[in-house]
């Protein structure tokens, strides 16, 4: 238990709120917005732009009625990810800045299972970066979702996770900047 | 020495438990792990082109070479967001 009290808090269920976490707890975009203003306090006020994502579960997925979906993470690894998105785009778009939580366990229809904050000086690299990380997160984050719907039940399976592959990189960022 | 080995999502279902206790040879791969996992599970084999693989939570790749003690582990492909 001493062992696992050093570790950095990761969890936005705890006190602090941090930039990238996994959790099971409601996502809540507010908090997390503070921490990254906070996190910028030194450039906070050359800031023009703050723009949130919020992805929801919907109830229809390829023609299924969805009924709810279960995320699973390895949790370790996914926030390795979300911070190696956050260099990313610090390499990419220079002044712009990312917070991201993704949620795990039994979400329900409406609920968000992904969100992700970034503050720039202007909304364009806030945009694009906005939908870099969530392009990248579908790439390399180690999480995954089991679809329950009308008559069964399926994980989904999308990209195999390789963060050094350039080409899938390269995607997400003509997505970004389409 | 011996692994753990940690399963994610179909894996994890496939084998019936999300971390498994494996004694390897010496300086065994990742690669060699997971071909032995594939048999005793055959129904892991359809995954050997795309899973990914970690080593103490950092990315790896299949021959990268593991030590007594560390964490595997096998991801089929993912479905954040």
């Amino acid at each position: 238990m001493l062992q696992r009290a050093a570790q950095p808090e990761r969890r936005y269920t705890g006190q602090v709120t941090p930039l990238f976490a996994i959790g099971s707890a409601p996502l809540e975009v507010d908090r997390i917005a503070a921490a990254l203003a906070d996190a910028a306090s030194g450039s906070a006020a050359s800031d023009g732009a703050v723009l949130t994502f919020l992805g929801l579960v919907r109830n229809h997925n390829v023609g299924r009625r969805v009924r709810y979906l279960e995320y699973e993470a390895y949790e370790p690894l996914a926030v390795k990810a979300f911070e190696r998105i956050a260099r990313e785009i610090e390499a990419r778009w220079p002044d712009a800045r990312l917070a991201l939580h993704h949620r795990v366990g039994r979400l329900e229809i409406g609920e968000a299972s992904i969100a992700i904050v970034v503050r720039s000086p202007h909304r364009g690299n806030a945009y694009a970066a906005c939908r870099y990380a969530i392009e990248r997160v579908k790439q390399i984050a180690p999480v995954w979702k089991r679809e329950f719907f009308e008559g069964g039940d399926v994980w989904i399976e999308g990209a195999t996770a390789n963060p050094d592959d350039e080409r899938a990189r390269a995607e997400a960022e003509r997505l970004a900047c389409a | 020495m011996r692994v753990t080995v940690r399963l994610f999502a179909r894996l994890r279902d496939i084998a019936g438990a999300s971390e498994l206790a494996r004694d390897t040879a010496p300086g065994a791969t990742i690669g060699e792990i997971w071909r032995d996992l594939a048999r005793e599970f055959p129904e892991l084999a359809g995954y050997e082109r795309s899973i990914s693989t970690a080593v103490n939570a950092d990315y790896a790749r299949m021959d990268t070479r593991v030590a007594d003690g560390d964490e595997v582990a096998f991801l089929p492909p993912v479905s954040g967001g």
